[in-house]
Protein backbone atom coordinates (compact mmCIF):
# COMPACT_ATOMS: atom_id res chain seq x y z
CA UNK A 1 0.00 0.00 0.00
CA UNK A 2 2.70 2.44 0.94
CA UNK A 3 4.81 1.32 -2.33
CA UNK A 4 1.84 1.89 -4.59
CA UNK A 5 0.94 5.44 -2.68
CA UNK A 6 5.15 6.25 -3.19
CA UNK A 7 4.57 5.25 -7.10
CA UNK A 8 1.33 7.43 -7.38
CA UNK A 9 3.00 10.32 -6.10
CA UNK A 10 5.99 10.11 -8.04
CA UNK A 11 3.54 9.49 -11.03
CA UNK A 12 1.54 12.73 -10.30
CA UNK A 13 4.94 14.87 -9.64
CA UNK A 14 6.13 13.64 -13.31
CA UNK A 15 2.97 14.68 -15.26
CA UNK A 16 2.88 17.98 -13.29
CA UNK A 17 6.57 18.92 -14.23
CA UNK A 18 5.80 18.13 -17.78
CA UNK A 19 3.04 20.17 -18.06
CA UNK A 20 4.76 22.75 -16.08
CA UNK A 21 7.74 22.81 -18.67
CA UNK A 22 5.01 22.76 -21.29
CA UNK A 23 4.14 25.91 -20.09
CA UNK A 24 7.07 27.86 -19.33
CA UNK A 25 8.40 26.94 -22.83
CA UNK A 26 6.83 29.84 -24.44
CA UNK A 27 8.38 31.89 -21.93
CA UNK A 28 11.92 31.25 -22.71
CA UNK A 29 11.94 33.37 -26.28
CA UNK A 30 11.02 36.18 -24.65
CA UNK A 31 13.80 36.13 -21.92
CA UNK A 32 16.12 34.97 -24.35
CA UNK A 33 15.57 37.53 -27.19
CA UNK A 34 15.41 40.39 -25.28
CA UNK A 35 18.64 40.25 -24.28
CA UNK A 36 20.10 39.71 -28.10
CA UNK A 37 20.29 41.98 -30.36
CA UNK A 38 19.89 40.33 -33.45
CA UNK A 39 17.09 37.79 -31.94
CA UNK A 40 14.94 36.33 -34.43
CA UNK A 41 11.53 34.26 -33.86
CA UNK A 42 14.16 30.98 -33.34
CA UNK A 43 14.58 30.62 -29.43
CA UNK A 44 18.21 30.71 -28.84
CA UNK A 45 20.55 31.75 -26.30
CA UNK A 46 22.71 34.73 -27.58
CA UNK A 47 26.14 34.27 -27.91
CA UNK A 48 26.61 37.79 -26.52
CA UNK A 49 23.95 38.96 -23.79
CA UNK A 50 23.46 42.39 -23.89
CA UNK A 51 21.06 45.09 -22.54
CA UNK A 52 21.14 47.09 -26.03
CA UNK A 53 17.41 46.59 -26.45
CA UNK A 54 16.33 47.60 -23.05
CA UNK A 55 18.41 50.85 -23.70
CA UNK A 56 16.86 51.61 -26.84
CA UNK A 57 13.36 51.27 -25.87
CA UNK A 58 13.80 52.83 -22.84
CA UNK A 59 12.48 56.41 -23.98
CA UNK A 60 9.57 58.45 -23.75
CA UNK A 61 7.93 58.02 -26.43
CA UNK A 62 8.26 54.16 -26.69
CA UNK A 63 8.06 52.56 -23.06
CA UNK A 64 7.55 55.86 -20.76
CA UNK A 65 4.53 57.53 -21.70
CA UNK A 66 2.66 54.26 -22.80
CA UNK A 67 3.32 52.70 -19.36
CA UNK A 68 2.68 56.50 -17.40
CA UNK A 69 -0.78 56.26 -19.97
CA UNK A 70 -1.52 52.74 -18.90
CA UNK A 71 -1.33 53.95 -15.11
CA UNK A 72 -3.16 56.49 -15.03
CA UNK A 73 -6.09 54.30 -17.35
CA UNK A 74 -6.03 51.40 -15.69
CA UNK A 75 -5.49 52.70 -11.91
CA UNK A 76 -8.03 55.21 -12.30
CA UNK A 77 -10.86 53.11 -14.08
CA UNK A 78 -9.24 50.13 -10.93
CA UNK A 79 -10.13 52.80 -8.33
CA UNK A 80 -13.16 53.94 -9.65
CA UNK A 81 -14.36 50.43 -9.87
CA UNK A 82 -13.40 49.84 -6.18
CA UNK A 83 -15.18 52.72 -4.77
CA UNK A 84 -18.09 52.07 -6.22
CA UNK A 85 -18.48 48.35 -5.87
CA UNK A 86 -18.09 49.10 -1.76
CA UNK A 87 -20.27 51.49 -1.69
CA UNK A 88 -22.72 48.97 -3.64
CA UNK A 89 -21.93 46.15 -1.97
CA UNK A 90 -22.50 47.40 1.32
CA UNK A 91 -25.94 47.72 1.40
CA UNK A 92 -26.70 44.46 -0.73
CA UNK A 93 -24.50 43.13 2.25
CA UNK A 94 -26.22 44.79 5.09
CA UNK A 95 -29.93 45.42 4.86
CA UNK A 96 -32.44 42.62 3.26
CA UNK A 97 -34.64 44.32 1.17
CA UNK A 98 -37.13 43.22 -2.04
CA UNK A 99 -34.05 44.88 -4.58
CA UNK A 100 -31.78 42.98 -3.55
CA UNK A 101 -32.01 39.27 -5.14
CA UNK A 102 -33.10 40.85 -8.73
CA UNK A 103 -30.17 43.19 -8.34
CA UNK A 104 -27.54 40.96 -7.96
CA UNK A 105 -29.08 38.34 -10.36
CA UNK A 106 -28.83 41.28 -13.17
CA UNK A 107 -25.36 41.75 -11.75
CA UNK A 108 -24.37 38.41 -11.96
CA UNK A 109 -25.94 38.43 -15.82
CA UNK A 110 -24.04 41.14 -16.43
CA UNK A 111 -20.77 39.33 -15.33
CA UNK A 112 -21.61 37.07 -18.31
CA UNK A 113 -22.29 39.16 -21.16
CA UNK A 114 -19.47 39.67 -23.77
CA UNK A 115 -17.86 43.04 -23.71
CA UNK A 116 -16.36 42.59 -26.94
CA UNK A 117 -19.93 42.66 -28.57
CA UNK A 118 -20.82 45.52 -26.67
CA UNK A 119 -17.68 47.71 -28.02
CA UNK A 120 -19.38 48.30 -31.56
CA UNK A 121 -22.40 50.06 -30.08
CA UNK A 122 -20.25 51.40 -27.20
CA UNK A 123 -18.12 53.29 -29.91
CA UNK A 124 -21.30 54.41 -31.41
CA UNK A 125 -22.49 56.18 -27.91
CA UNK A 126 -18.90 57.66 -27.26
CA UNK A 127 -19.35 59.56 -31.29
CA UNK A 128 -22.77 60.59 -29.60
CA UNK A 129 -21.39 61.82 -26.40
CA UNK A 130 -18.56 63.14 -27.85
CA UNK A 131 -15.88 61.04 -25.64
CA UNK A 132 -13.86 59.38 -28.44
CA UNK A 133 -10.36 59.73 -27.26
CA UNK A 134 -10.75 60.71 -24.09
CA UNK A 135 -9.10 59.46 -21.03
CA UNK A 136 -12.15 60.16 -18.77
CA UNK A 137 -14.57 58.49 -20.99
CA UNK A 138 -12.38 55.46 -21.26
CA UNK A 139 -11.70 54.95 -17.75
CA UNK A 140 -15.55 55.21 -17.08
CA UNK A 141 -16.51 52.58 -19.48
CA UNK A 142 -13.11 49.99 -18.58
CA UNK A 143 -14.29 50.87 -15.04
CA UNK A 144 -18.14 49.85 -15.52
CA UNK A 145 -17.30 47.03 -17.89
CA UNK A 146 -15.58 45.16 -14.65
CA UNK A 147 -17.62 46.72 -12.17
CA UNK A 148 -20.18 43.65 -12.51
CA UNK A 149 -18.01 41.16 -11.15
CA UNK A 150 -16.32 43.60 -8.78
CA UNK A 151 -19.48 44.04 -6.91
CA UNK A 152 -20.04 40.51 -6.72
CA UNK A 153 -16.88 39.69 -5.13
CA UNK A 154 -17.18 42.51 -3.09
CA UNK A 155 -20.64 41.27 -1.52
CA UNK A 156 -18.70 38.26 -0.66
CA UNK A 157 -15.99 39.55 0.50
CA UNK A 158 -18.24 41.71 2.91
CA UNK A 159 -20.67 38.97 3.76
CA UNK A 160 -17.44 37.34 5.65
CA UNK A 161 -17.44 40.22 8.28
CA UNK A 162 -19.33 39.71 10.86
CA UNK A 163 -22.71 42.76 11.80
CA UNK A 164 -22.95 42.30 15.51
CA UNK A 165 -19.63 44.85 15.44
CA UNK A 166 -21.74 47.31 13.43
CA UNK A 167 -24.70 46.84 15.62
CA UNK A 168 -22.91 48.59 18.54
CA UNK A 169 -21.31 51.19 16.58
CA UNK A 170 -25.33 51.89 15.49
CA UNK A 171 -26.34 51.87 18.99
CA UNK A 172 -23.35 54.37 19.29
CA UNK A 173 -24.70 56.41 16.67
CA UNK A 174 -22.65 55.75 13.82
CA UNK A 175 -24.04 56.26 10.75
CA UNK A 176 -24.13 53.44 7.95
CA UNK A 177 -21.06 55.24 6.06
CA UNK A 178 -19.66 55.74 9.17
CA UNK A 179 -20.27 52.19 10.18
CA UNK A 180 -18.49 50.74 6.73
CA UNK A 181 -15.23 53.68 6.91
CA UNK A 182 -14.44 52.67 10.35
CA UNK A 183 -15.47 48.73 10.76
CA UNK A 184 -15.96 46.94 7.82
CA UNK A 185 -13.00 48.13 5.59
CA UNK A 186 -10.76 47.88 7.88
CA UNK A 187 -11.84 44.00 8.74
CA UNK A 188 -12.01 43.44 4.84
CA UNK A 189 -9.25 44.83 3.56
CA UNK A 190 -7.56 42.00 2.28
CA UNK A 191 -10.66 41.50 0.10
CA UNK A 192 -10.67 44.89 -0.86
CA UNK A 193 -6.82 44.64 -2.31
CA UNK A 194 -7.76 40.96 -3.59
CA UNK A 195 -10.43 42.66 -5.83
CA UNK A 196 -8.49 45.94 -6.54
CA UNK A 197 -5.42 44.09 -8.03
CA UNK A 198 -7.22 41.83 -10.17
CA UNK A 199 -9.21 44.40 -11.25
CA UNK A 200 -6.02 46.20 -12.25
CA UNK A 201 -4.36 43.62 -13.73
CA UNK A 202 -7.43 42.22 -16.15
CA UNK A 203 -7.53 46.09 -17.10
CA UNK A 204 -3.89 46.46 -17.31
CA UNK A 205 -3.58 43.50 -20.17
CA UNK A 206 -6.55 44.49 -22.02
CA UNK A 207 -6.28 45.79 -25.34
CA UNK A 208 -9.76 45.93 -27.24
CA UNK A 209 -11.18 48.44 -25.15
CA UNK A 210 -8.37 51.56 -25.21
CA UNK A 211 -7.88 50.14 -29.35
CA UNK A 212 -11.28 50.80 -29.94
CA UNK A 213 -11.89 54.20 -27.93
CA UNK A 214 -8.14 55.99 -28.01
CA UNK A 215 -6.72 57.36 -31.12
CA UNK A 216 -3.91 59.92 -30.34
CA UNK A 217 -0.84 58.13 -30.47
CA UNK A 218 0.37 60.26 -27.25
CA UNK A 219 -2.54 59.04 -25.01
CA UNK A 220 -2.74 55.07 -25.85
CA UNK A 221 -1.62 52.90 -23.02
CA UNK A 222 1.03 49.70 -23.40
CA UNK A 223 -1.38 47.41 -23.66
CA UNK A 224 -1.90 49.19 -27.21
CA UNK A 225 1.07 50.96 -28.57
CA UNK A 226 3.36 47.19 -28.63
CA UNK A 227 1.88 47.15 -32.16
CA UNK A 228 3.61 50.10 -33.03
CA UNK A 229 6.34 47.76 -33.32
CA UNK A 230 5.26 46.63 -36.26
CA UNK A 231 5.79 49.27 -38.70
CA UNK A 232 5.18 49.64 -42.27
CA UNK A 233 8.25 47.98 -43.44
CA UNK A 234 9.41 44.37 -42.74
CA UNK A 235 10.17 42.80 -39.72
CA UNK A 236 9.75 44.15 -36.45
CA UNK A 237 12.99 44.20 -34.34
CA UNK A 238 12.51 41.26 -32.26
CA UNK A 239 14.76 41.76 -29.77
CA UNK A 240 13.59 45.11 -28.89
CA UNK A 241 9.69 43.72 -28.80
CA UNK A 242 10.96 41.29 -26.94
CA UNK A 243 12.78 43.97 -24.22
CA UNK A 244 9.46 46.10 -24.16
CA UNK A 245 7.31 42.96 -23.71
CA UNK A 246 9.28 42.25 -20.43
CA UNK A 247 9.09 46.10 -19.02
CA UNK A 248 5.34 46.15 -19.84
CA UNK A 249 4.65 42.99 -17.75
CA UNK A 250 6.87 43.87 -14.80
CA UNK A 251 3.67 45.95 -12.94
CA UNK A 252 1.44 43.14 -13.14
CA UNK A 253 3.55 40.46 -12.13
CA UNK A 254 5.10 42.26 -9.23
CA UNK A 255 1.18 43.19 -7.85
CA UNK A 256 0.94 39.15 -8.27
CA UNK A 257 3.79 38.58 -6.20
CA UNK A 258 2.62 41.13 -3.64
CA UNK A 259 -0.93 39.14 -3.94
CA UNK A 260 0.74 36.15 -3.30
CA UNK A 261 3.09 36.93 -0.73
CA UNK A 262 0.48 38.31 1.54
CA UNK A 263 -2.94 37.61 0.92
CA UNK A 264 -3.12 33.86 -0.12
CA UNK A 265 -2.76 34.64 -3.56
CA UNK A 266 -5.11 33.68 -6.51
CA UNK A 267 -6.72 31.14 -4.16
CA UNK A 268 -8.78 33.12 -2.54
CA UNK A 269 -9.85 34.78 -5.63
CA UNK A 270 -10.86 30.87 -6.56
CA UNK A 271 -12.81 30.48 -3.66
CA UNK A 272 -14.54 33.79 -3.54
CA UNK A 273 -15.47 32.23 -7.54
CA UNK A 274 -17.15 29.19 -7.08
CA UNK A 275 -18.88 29.93 -3.64
CA UNK B 1 -40.94 42.44 3.71
CA UNK B 2 -43.12 45.00 4.73
CA UNK B 3 -43.79 47.99 2.17
CA UNK B 4 -46.37 49.73 4.61
CA UNK B 5 -45.05 53.32 6.26
CA UNK B 6 -44.48 52.49 10.21
CA UNK B 7 -46.87 54.78 11.91
CA UNK B 8 -43.98 56.56 13.53
CA UNK B 9 -42.19 57.52 10.20
CA UNK B 10 -42.04 60.92 11.31
CA UNK B 11 -39.67 60.28 14.28
CA UNK B 12 -36.91 58.35 12.28
CA UNK B 13 -34.54 57.49 15.45
CA UNK B 14 -30.83 57.52 14.39
CA UNK B 15 -30.14 55.01 17.11
CA UNK B 16 -32.77 52.25 16.33
CA UNK B 17 -31.07 51.00 13.57
CA UNK B 18 -31.84 47.03 12.70
CA UNK B 19 -30.24 44.84 10.02
CA UNK B 20 -33.95 43.51 9.17
CA UNK B 21 -35.02 47.12 9.13
CA UNK B 22 -38.88 45.92 8.78
CA UNK B 23 -40.40 49.24 9.83
CA UNK B 24 -38.13 51.82 8.06
CA UNK B 25 -40.01 54.50 7.35
CA UNK B 26 -40.10 54.21 3.23
CA UNK B 27 -37.67 57.19 2.67
CA UNK B 28 -34.97 56.15 5.32
CA UNK B 29 -34.91 52.89 3.39
CA UNK B 30 -34.26 54.58 -0.04
CA UNK B 31 -31.48 56.91 1.63
CA UNK B 32 -29.79 53.24 2.74
CA UNK B 33 -29.14 52.32 -0.62
CA UNK B 34 -28.12 55.62 -2.09
CA UNK B 35 -25.10 53.91 -2.02
CA UNK B 36 -26.11 52.00 -4.83
CA UNK B 37 -26.14 55.00 -6.95
CA UNK B 38 -22.79 55.23 -8.36
CA UNK B 39 -22.74 51.86 -9.62
CA UNK B 40 -26.31 51.81 -10.80
CA UNK B 41 -25.28 55.00 -12.91
CA UNK B 42 -22.31 53.65 -14.69
CA UNK B 43 -24.11 50.83 -15.48
CA UNK B 44 -26.86 52.67 -16.96
CA UNK B 45 -24.99 54.66 -19.37
CA UNK B 46 -22.26 52.52 -20.47
CA UNK B 47 -24.04 48.96 -20.16
CA UNK B 48 -27.56 49.13 -20.65
CA UNK B 49 -27.04 52.32 -22.84
CA UNK B 50 -24.77 50.51 -24.49
CA UNK B 51 -27.22 47.27 -25.39
CA UNK B 52 -29.88 49.66 -26.13
CA UNK B 53 -28.28 51.38 -28.59
CA UNK B 54 -27.31 48.00 -29.94
CA UNK B 55 -31.18 46.63 -29.93
CA UNK B 56 -32.07 49.88 -32.25
CA UNK B 57 -28.46 49.85 -34.57
CA UNK B 58 -29.29 46.48 -35.58
CA UNK B 59 -32.43 46.96 -37.51
CA UNK B 60 -30.93 50.17 -39.59
CA UNK B 61 -28.47 50.72 -42.32
CA UNK B 62 -26.02 52.48 -40.12
CA UNK B 63 -23.11 52.99 -41.62
CA UNK B 64 -19.89 55.42 -41.13
CA UNK B 65 -19.33 55.82 -45.10
CA UNK B 66 -22.04 55.80 -47.84
CA UNK B 67 -26.09 56.43 -48.13
CA UNK B 68 -26.23 54.54 -44.34
CA UNK B 69 -24.16 57.69 -43.24
CA UNK B 70 -26.19 60.31 -44.47
CA UNK B 71 -29.86 58.68 -43.30
CA UNK B 72 -30.00 55.97 -41.34
CA UNK B 73 -33.12 53.96 -41.71
CA UNK B 74 -34.77 51.26 -40.75
CA UNK B 75 -34.26 48.05 -42.53
CA UNK B 76 -36.10 45.14 -40.62
CA UNK B 77 -34.61 42.02 -40.74
CA UNK B 78 -32.12 42.94 -43.49
CA UNK B 79 -28.99 43.03 -41.88
CA UNK B 80 -29.76 39.16 -40.00
CA UNK B 81 -31.16 37.52 -43.12
CA UNK B 82 -27.68 39.04 -44.99
CA UNK B 83 -25.54 37.57 -41.50
CA UNK B 84 -27.27 33.86 -41.87
CA UNK B 85 -27.03 34.12 -46.03
CA UNK B 86 -23.50 35.16 -45.75
CA UNK B 87 -20.57 32.27 -45.89
CA UNK B 88 -18.25 34.49 -43.94
CA UNK B 89 -20.52 34.63 -40.84
CA UNK B 90 -21.29 30.98 -41.09
CA UNK B 91 -18.01 30.32 -40.92
CA UNK B 92 -17.36 32.67 -37.84
CA UNK B 93 -19.94 30.97 -35.97
CA UNK B 94 -18.14 27.78 -36.90
CA UNK B 95 -14.75 28.81 -36.09
CA UNK B 96 -16.15 30.32 -32.90
CA UNK B 97 -17.73 26.91 -31.87
CA UNK B 98 -14.33 25.28 -32.66
CA UNK B 99 -12.53 27.56 -30.43
CA UNK B 100 -14.82 27.35 -28.18
CA UNK B 101 -15.16 23.71 -27.63
CA UNK B 102 -11.32 23.10 -27.75
CA UNK B 103 -10.14 25.84 -25.63
CA UNK B 104 -12.36 26.06 -23.43
CA UNK B 105 -14.49 23.26 -22.79
CA UNK B 106 -12.57 20.62 -23.31
CA UNK B 107 -8.59 22.38 -22.61
CA UNK B 108 -8.64 24.99 -19.81
CA UNK B 109 -11.51 22.49 -18.25
CA UNK B 110 -9.81 19.10 -18.43
CA UNK B 111 -6.45 20.29 -18.11
CA UNK B 112 -7.20 23.01 -14.81
CA UNK B 113 -9.02 20.20 -13.36
CA UNK B 114 -6.52 17.77 -14.19
CA UNK B 115 -3.69 19.60 -12.49
CA UNK B 116 -5.98 20.87 -9.26
CA UNK B 117 -6.10 16.63 -8.79
CA UNK B 118 -2.63 16.12 -9.15
CA UNK B 119 -1.42 18.97 -7.50
CA UNK B 120 -3.17 17.37 -4.38
CA UNK B 121 -0.48 14.10 -4.89
CA UNK B 122 2.56 16.19 -6.01
CA UNK B 123 5.45 17.28 -3.38
CA UNK B 124 5.94 21.34 -2.60
CA UNK B 125 8.28 21.71 -4.79
CA UNK B 126 6.46 20.62 -7.75
CA UNK B 127 3.45 22.14 -7.18
CA UNK B 128 5.07 25.90 -6.54
CA UNK B 129 6.73 25.61 -9.55
CA UNK B 130 3.63 24.46 -11.87
CA UNK B 131 1.28 26.52 -10.01
CA UNK B 132 3.76 29.66 -11.05
CA UNK B 133 3.97 28.61 -14.37
CA UNK B 134 0.48 28.33 -15.00
CA UNK B 135 -0.35 31.40 -13.40
CA UNK B 136 2.16 33.53 -14.85
CA UNK B 137 1.27 32.38 -18.05
CA UNK B 138 -2.53 33.47 -16.87
CA UNK B 139 -1.03 36.78 -15.64
CA UNK B 140 0.66 37.66 -19.06
CA UNK B 141 -0.90 40.58 -20.70
CA UNK B 142 -2.92 39.74 -23.61
CA UNK B 143 -0.84 41.00 -26.44
CA UNK B 144 2.34 39.70 -25.17
CA UNK B 145 1.04 36.49 -24.65
CA UNK B 146 0.29 36.46 -28.34
CA UNK B 147 3.27 37.43 -29.13
CA UNK B 148 4.88 34.71 -27.16
CA UNK B 149 2.75 31.89 -28.88
CA UNK B 150 2.90 33.50 -32.47
CA UNK B 151 7.08 32.96 -32.00
CA UNK B 152 6.07 29.26 -30.05
CA UNK B 153 3.99 28.09 -33.28
CA UNK B 154 5.97 30.13 -35.87
CA UNK B 155 8.24 27.92 -38.61
CA UNK B 156 11.34 28.06 -36.72
CA UNK B 157 9.79 28.56 -33.46
CA UNK B 158 10.26 26.32 -30.24
CA UNK B 159 7.23 23.68 -31.00
CA UNK B 160 9.21 22.67 -34.50
CA UNK B 161 12.22 22.57 -32.75
CA UNK B 162 10.76 19.28 -30.21
CA UNK B 163 9.30 18.49 -32.77
CA UNK B 164 12.42 18.30 -35.17
CA UNK B 165 14.16 16.87 -32.64
CA UNK B 166 11.92 13.81 -31.82
CA UNK B 167 11.98 13.58 -35.76
CA UNK B 168 8.96 14.74 -36.63
CA UNK B 169 7.90 16.95 -39.49
CA UNK B 170 7.05 20.47 -38.75
CA UNK B 171 5.48 23.77 -40.17
CA UNK B 172 4.21 26.69 -39.69
CA UNK B 173 1.16 26.25 -37.49
CA UNK B 174 -0.31 29.59 -37.59
CA UNK B 175 -0.62 28.98 -41.66
CA UNK B 176 -1.55 25.59 -41.39
CA UNK B 177 -3.93 25.46 -38.64
CA UNK B 178 -4.28 28.49 -37.47
CA UNK B 179 -7.64 28.08 -35.70
CA UNK B 180 -5.93 25.02 -33.25
CA UNK B 181 -2.78 27.62 -32.94
CA UNK B 182 -4.95 29.70 -31.00
CA UNK B 183 -7.07 27.33 -29.58
CA UNK B 184 -3.72 26.16 -28.03
CA UNK B 185 -2.77 29.63 -27.00
CA UNK B 186 -5.95 30.07 -25.37
CA UNK B 187 -5.44 26.84 -23.22
CA UNK B 188 -1.88 28.03 -22.55
CA UNK B 189 -3.44 31.86 -21.38
CA UNK B 190 -6.81 30.73 -19.41
CA UNK B 191 -6.24 26.76 -17.32
CA UNK B 192 -5.03 29.23 -14.74
CA UNK B 193 -8.50 30.30 -13.66
CA UNK B 194 -10.12 26.39 -13.89
CA UNK B 195 -7.21 25.60 -11.99
CA UNK B 196 -7.65 27.59 -8.72
CA UNK B 197 -11.67 27.43 -8.97
CA UNK B 198 -11.29 23.56 -9.13
CA UNK B 199 -7.91 23.90 -6.27
CA UNK B 200 -10.62 25.73 -4.36
CA UNK B 201 -13.41 23.32 -4.80
CA UNK B 202 -10.98 20.54 -4.04
CA UNK B 203 -9.37 21.81 -0.86
CA UNK B 204 -13.53 21.78 0.49
CA UNK B 205 -14.30 18.42 0.78
CA UNK B 206 -13.68 17.06 3.67
CA UNK B 207 -10.82 13.95 4.05
CA UNK B 208 -13.19 11.49 5.43
CA UNK B 209 -15.07 11.33 2.98
CA UNK B 210 -12.67 10.03 0.25
CA UNK B 211 -10.80 8.06 3.05
CA UNK B 212 -13.65 5.82 4.07
CA UNK B 213 -14.51 5.49 -0.01
CA UNK B 214 -10.77 4.10 0.21
CA UNK B 215 -11.49 2.09 2.89
CA UNK B 216 -14.99 0.58 1.26
CA UNK B 217 -12.01 -0.30 -1.39
CA UNK B 218 -13.07 2.20 -4.49
CA UNK B 219 -10.00 2.00 -6.53
CA UNK B 220 -8.32 5.69 -7.11
CA UNK B 221 -10.38 6.40 -10.71
CA UNK B 222 -13.85 4.97 -9.18
CA UNK B 223 -12.76 7.65 -6.13
CA UNK B 224 -12.73 10.26 -8.79
CA UNK B 225 -15.66 9.25 -10.32
CA UNK B 226 -18.34 8.68 -8.00
CA UNK B 227 -17.04 10.45 -4.88
CA UNK B 228 -14.67 13.38 -5.82
CA UNK B 229 -16.35 14.52 -8.92
CA UNK B 230 -20.18 14.72 -7.64
CA UNK B 231 -18.77 16.73 -4.54
CA UNK B 232 -17.39 19.52 -6.60
CA UNK B 233 -20.21 19.50 -9.60
CA UNK B 234 -21.18 22.66 -8.68
CA UNK B 235 -17.58 24.06 -9.36
CA UNK B 236 -17.74 22.57 -12.73
CA UNK B 237 -20.74 24.03 -13.73
CA UNK B 238 -19.79 27.24 -12.33
CA UNK B 239 -16.14 27.06 -13.95
CA UNK B 240 -17.45 25.78 -17.34
CA UNK B 241 -20.12 28.37 -17.83
CA UNK B 242 -17.48 31.36 -17.32
CA UNK B 243 -14.74 30.12 -19.35
CA UNK B 244 -17.06 29.43 -22.22
CA UNK B 245 -18.02 33.33 -22.12
CA UNK B 246 -14.91 34.43 -21.34
CA UNK B 247 -13.67 32.64 -24.41
CA UNK B 248 -16.96 33.52 -26.41
CA UNK B 249 -15.43 37.08 -26.76
CA UNK B 250 -11.78 36.45 -26.98
CA UNK B 251 -10.35 38.94 -29.36
CA UNK B 252 -6.97 40.90 -28.18
CA UNK B 253 -5.29 36.99 -28.65
CA UNK B 254 -6.59 36.13 -31.89
CA UNK B 255 -6.13 39.70 -33.06
CA UNK B 256 -1.67 40.05 -32.50
CA UNK B 257 -1.56 36.55 -33.53
CA UNK B 258 -3.45 36.26 -36.26
CA UNK B 259 -5.69 38.84 -37.44
CA UNK B 260 -8.65 36.24 -38.14
CA UNK B 261 -6.27 35.43 -40.75
CA UNK B 262 -4.85 33.57 -43.31
CA UNK B 263 -8.02 34.88 -45.19
CA UNK B 264 -10.79 33.80 -42.85
CA UNK B 265 -9.46 31.13 -41.19
CA UNK B 266 -9.23 32.26 -37.45
CA UNK B 267 -11.72 35.08 -38.27
CA UNK B 268 -14.21 34.48 -34.96
CA UNK B 269 -17.24 36.34 -34.00
CA UNK B 270 -15.46 39.00 -32.29
CA UNK B 271 -13.33 39.53 -35.08
CA UNK B 272 -15.42 38.98 -38.20
CA UNK B 273 -17.81 41.75 -36.41
CA UNK B 274 -15.30 44.12 -35.91
CA UNK B 275 -13.98 44.04 -39.48
CA UNK B 276 -17.52 44.46 -40.70
CA UNK B 277 -18.12 47.32 -38.51
CA UNK B 278 -14.52 49.17 -38.56
CA UNK B 279 -12.91 48.04 -41.57
CA UNK B 280 -15.93 48.34 -44.08
CA UNK B 281 -18.09 50.78 -42.12
CA UNK B 282 -21.25 48.98 -41.75
CA UNK B 283 -22.11 49.84 -38.32
CA UNK B 284 -25.57 48.78 -38.82
CA UNK B 285 -24.29 45.22 -39.81
CA UNK B 286 -21.98 44.95 -37.29
CA UNK B 287 -24.08 45.20 -34.07
CA UNK B 288 -26.74 42.64 -35.86
CA UNK B 289 -23.61 40.76 -35.01
CA UNK B 290 -23.14 42.09 -31.64
CA UNK B 291 -26.33 41.43 -31.05
CA UNK B 292 -26.39 37.74 -31.96
CA UNK B 293 -23.30 37.55 -29.64
CA UNK B 294 -25.27 39.17 -26.73
CA UNK B 295 -28.16 36.87 -27.28
CA UNK B 296 -25.32 33.86 -27.30
CA UNK B 297 -24.04 35.30 -23.90
CA UNK B 298 -27.33 35.97 -22.36
CA UNK B 299 -28.41 32.51 -23.01
CA UNK B 300 -25.23 31.14 -21.35
CA UNK B 301 -25.77 33.08 -18.40
CA UNK B 302 -29.36 32.58 -17.93
CA UNK B 303 -28.77 28.78 -17.86
CA UNK B 304 -25.60 29.96 -15.21
CA UNK B 305 -27.60 31.66 -13.22
CA UNK B 306 -30.72 28.87 -13.55
CA UNK B 307 -28.25 26.34 -12.30
CA UNK B 308 -26.82 28.56 -9.23
CA UNK B 309 -30.38 29.21 -8.08
CA UNK B 310 -31.67 25.37 -8.17
CA UNK B 311 -28.06 24.80 -6.11
CA UNK B 312 -28.46 27.55 -3.65
CA UNK B 313 -32.54 26.21 -3.18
Amino acid sequence: MIARDKMSKLASNLVLLAIGVLFVLPLLWVLFASINRTAGLRVEFPTHPTLGNFKAVLNTDTTYRPVLNGIVLCGGAALLTMVCAVLAAYPLSRFRTRFNRPFLLTVLFCTGLPITAVMVPVYGLFVQLNLVDTIGGTIMFMATSALPFAIWLTKTFMDGVPLSLEEAAWVDGAGNMRALRAIVLPLMWPGIAVVLIFTFIGMWGNFFVPFMLLLSPERLPASVSIFTFFGQYGEPNYGQLAAYSLIYTTPVLLLYLLLSRKLGGAFALGGAIKG
Amino acid sequence: MTTTVAPTASTPAPSGKTSGGGGKPRAAKLIRMLPLSPAIGLMLVFLAGPIIYCVYAAFTNMALTGTGAANVKFVGLDNFRKAFSSGAFTNAIWLTLVFTLISAIIGQNSLGLGLALLMRKSTKLVRNFVGTAVIGAWVLPEVVAAYLLSAFFNDEGTLNVMLHAVGLPGQDWLYAAPIIAVSLANIWRGTAFSMLVYSAALSEIPKEIEESAEMDGAGGWRRLLFVTLPMISRAIMTNLMLITLQTLSVFGLIFAMTRGGPGTKSQTLPLYMYEQAFSFSQIGYGTAIALVMLAIGAVFSLIYLRGLNSEAA
